[in-house]
């Protein structure tokens, strides 16, 4: 509990991930709150005239309507709830999967190490969306698998992070030392190295939400999305396919500003919460003629680290 | 270690990718439904008869992988007489299947397809690799200014832009000035000579240019840290206390040094270049490899979607062997690894 303390302490002034944290909370609230904040129910059943169809913003639909005639902001505020759902759902999966492999290699190491950083090293060269898209299109379309193949795909970076960590972590005394007292390697590996990598993993889970997001909108777009469940993504592929001829930008660009939107916010969050937890070089050698004075005259320290 | 045995390792490693890629190719089109050869053939409109000879002919009641039985008894060739040695001797002979939907030869169609992508793919990536190059070394000499967090902020922006987002915000900003689907004019040939190409050339630009920013992103970034970490070592400082100046510290030091990690990642980010042209292709309608796999999926054409897909695994691991064999030509501490 300490160390998250620690943690937020720092990263509260840190204005760049304040401002990541705030544009994905102002996305959260939307979602949680779609059914006040939505102006029209999109599930709703209405009469539409010709002209209502991609008919331009007015006062009624702020962002216009779609295709069927639908308020595309009401659409756009439910699809946070599609969106969100599948970036966290998919990318927990992913950090579990990740987590688990990379404890398990690192502590372990050996054969099974081997054979796990093999199978990572694998994923790593087969491109993602290209299998993604075969094992969907075979598979069948729908929400959950999408979730399912992101999160099973996605956790190749994890384990390699979390599998260096934990080898380094492993030859420090106070592991050697529950060793000493008979600790059992499961113990170890859960009382003593999970809870050092924790926050790491913590920062790389904010990063990877962003991917996942990003991964679920392309295969939407492709069209293997789930029709009843609209996400963003979604929502850009009926636009594409039906609005592009029009040049309805009222229902091309919000979902994709949306997802730029939460990415853009998950990245800077997570990158600062990274640069905190994860330590790197601040300075190096061409940037500051007074820096590098004092570093001759050996009264500065060669490299200030952050956090 | 001895360069050789690195060599080796690595070369055994992709052939081992490859053939894990070509075990999956064939097993996921048997085991997960929607295998049309199977719904064909359990058809209830046809007779015993036919459904036996179906089933004989596309030589599924052969068995998958090893006949054990025939094993036994000491019949070799015939235990290999199965499902999988059909599918990899086909594959051999550059037999990819034929198309449900156009009943074309799928490698021909790929083969015809595949330089289209590649023009794609090279521009793309060249330009993104320069820009990226020259931002990370700004930004990274520039640390901590404001034209490093200028930089960087637009890469994460860049970064977090979806592809095929990138591709309808440029679509629909130069609709009117420049082509924005397609390959050429209808009715230019390849015989019409320069109006030809020029024409291919236009056509080309707003793909190129999606792929250009979208990967200068990942280059700028990866750049940027490895620069630094290059600028923190102790021979910068000596070169700098030789009397060289910013720029050829820069150039002959910092540059040379930083590059090693970028031949990695220009490999690794080849998987994702192949995901973007994906989406590239189809926004912009462009006739390649991506496009085709795009309709593949739409129209369950499986033979092209197994062939597109063995394509773009194939290249992709093709060139990590060939980033692995550079590496070890340009940094000599590979041996001693």
């Amino acid at each position: 509990m300490e160390q998250f303390k620690e943690i937020w302490g720092t990263f509260r002034r840190r204005p760049i991930g304040i401002l990541g944290g705030l544009m994905l909370f102002s996305v959260v609230f939307i979602a949680i709150f779609a059914p006040w904040l939505a102006p029209y129910d999109p599930d709703e059943k209405i009469d539409v005239e010709p002209g209502d169809l991609l008919a331009p913003p007015d006062a009624e639909h702020l962002l216009g309507r779609d295709d069927a005639g639908k308020d595309v902001l009401s659409q756009l505020i439910y699809g946070a709830r599609v969106s969100l759902t599948v970036g966290f759902v998919a990318s927990f999966m992913a950090m579990f999967i990740g987590t688990t492999v990379g404890l398990v290699a690192g502590y372990y190491g050996g054969r099974i190490g081997n054979a796990l950083m093999r199978l990572v090293d694998f994923l790593l060269v087969i491109p993602d969306l290209p299998l993604m898209l075969v094992f969907i299109s075979m598979w069948g379309r729908g929400l959950w698998k999408i979730i399912l193949v992101i999160g099973l795909l996605g956790w190749t970076y994890t384990a390699r992070l979390v599998r260096s960590q934990v080898l380094s972590i492993k030859e420090r005394q106070f592991v050697m030392r529950a060793r000493a007292l008979g600790a059992s390697n499961f113990r170890i590996i859960m009382r003593h190295i999970f809870p050092q990598v924790l926050p790491i993993i913590l920062a790389e889970t904010v990063l990877s939400v962003s991917g996942a997001i990003i991964a679920e909108s392309s295969l939407s777009f492709l069209g293997l999305g789930d029709p009843m469940l609209i996400s963003w993504g979604m929502m850009l592929n009926f636009a594409f396919e039906r609005a592009i001829s029009r040049m309805a930008w009222w229902f091309l660009l919000p979902p994709g500003f949306a997802i730029v939107w939460v990415s853009l916010g998950l990245v800077l969050m997570g990158s600062t919460l990274e640069e905190i937890v994860n330590p790197r070089l601040k300075s190096h050698h061409l940037f500051d003629p007074r820096k590098m004075m004092a570093l001759v005259t050996g009264m500065g320290s060669r490299t200030e680290v952050k956090g | 270690m001895q360069r050789s045995d690195y060599l080796i390792r690595k070369t055994f490693f992709a052939l081992a990718t490859l053939v894990v890629v070509i075990v999956f190719n064939f097993l996921l089109f048997r085991i997960l439904p929607g295998d049309p050869v199977k719904i064909i053939v359990r058809s209830p409109r046809l007779t015993r008869e036919a459904k036996e000879k179906l089933t004989a002919d596309f030589g599924l009641d052969k068995p998958i992988w090893l006949d054990a039985e025939r094993l036994g008894e000491g019949d070799l060739a015939g235990a290999f007489d199965t499902q999988f040695t059909a599918y990899v001797r086909a594959l051999l002979r550059g037999n990819l299947g034929i198309s449900f939907r156009s009943r074309r030869d799928v490698a021909e169609v790929l083969a015809e397809r595949v330089w289209r992508t590649v023009v794609l793919v090279a521009t793309g990536e060249i330009l993104a690799l320069v820009f990226g190059l020259a931002f990370g070394l700004v930004a990274a000499w520039r640390r901590g200014t404001r034209l490093d967090t200028t930089i960087l902020l637009w890469a994460l922006f860049s970064w977090g832009l979806p592809t095929f987002f990138l591709g309808i915000i440029l679509l629909i900003l130069a609709r009117g000035h420049l082509p924005i689907g397609g390959m050429v004019i209808p009715g230019l040939k390849p015989e019409d000579g320069w109006d030809y190409w020029i024409d291919v050339g236009k056509h080309l630009i707003l793909p190129t240019l999606t792929m250009t920013i979208v990967y200068t992103s990942s280059y700028v970034m990866i750049m940027r840290s490895s620069v630094v970490e290059v600028l923190s070592e102790d021979y910068i400082l000596t070169a700098k206390a030789k009397g060289l100046n910013t720029f050829q510290i820069l150039r002959d030091h910092a540059l040379k040094n930083a590059m090693l990690p970028m031949v990695t990642m220009v490999a690794l980010n080849l998987g994702y270049t192949v995901g973007g042209v994906i989406q590239v292709e189809t926004v912009f309608s462009w006739p390649g490899i991506g496009r085709l796999m795009y309709k593949a999926v739409m129209q369950r054409d499986y033979p092209v979607l197994q062939g597109t897909f063995l394509l773009l695994a194939v290249s992709v691991i093709a060139a990590n062997l060939l980033a692995d064999l550079l590496y070890s030509v340009m940094d000599p501490r590979v041996k001693t690894e």
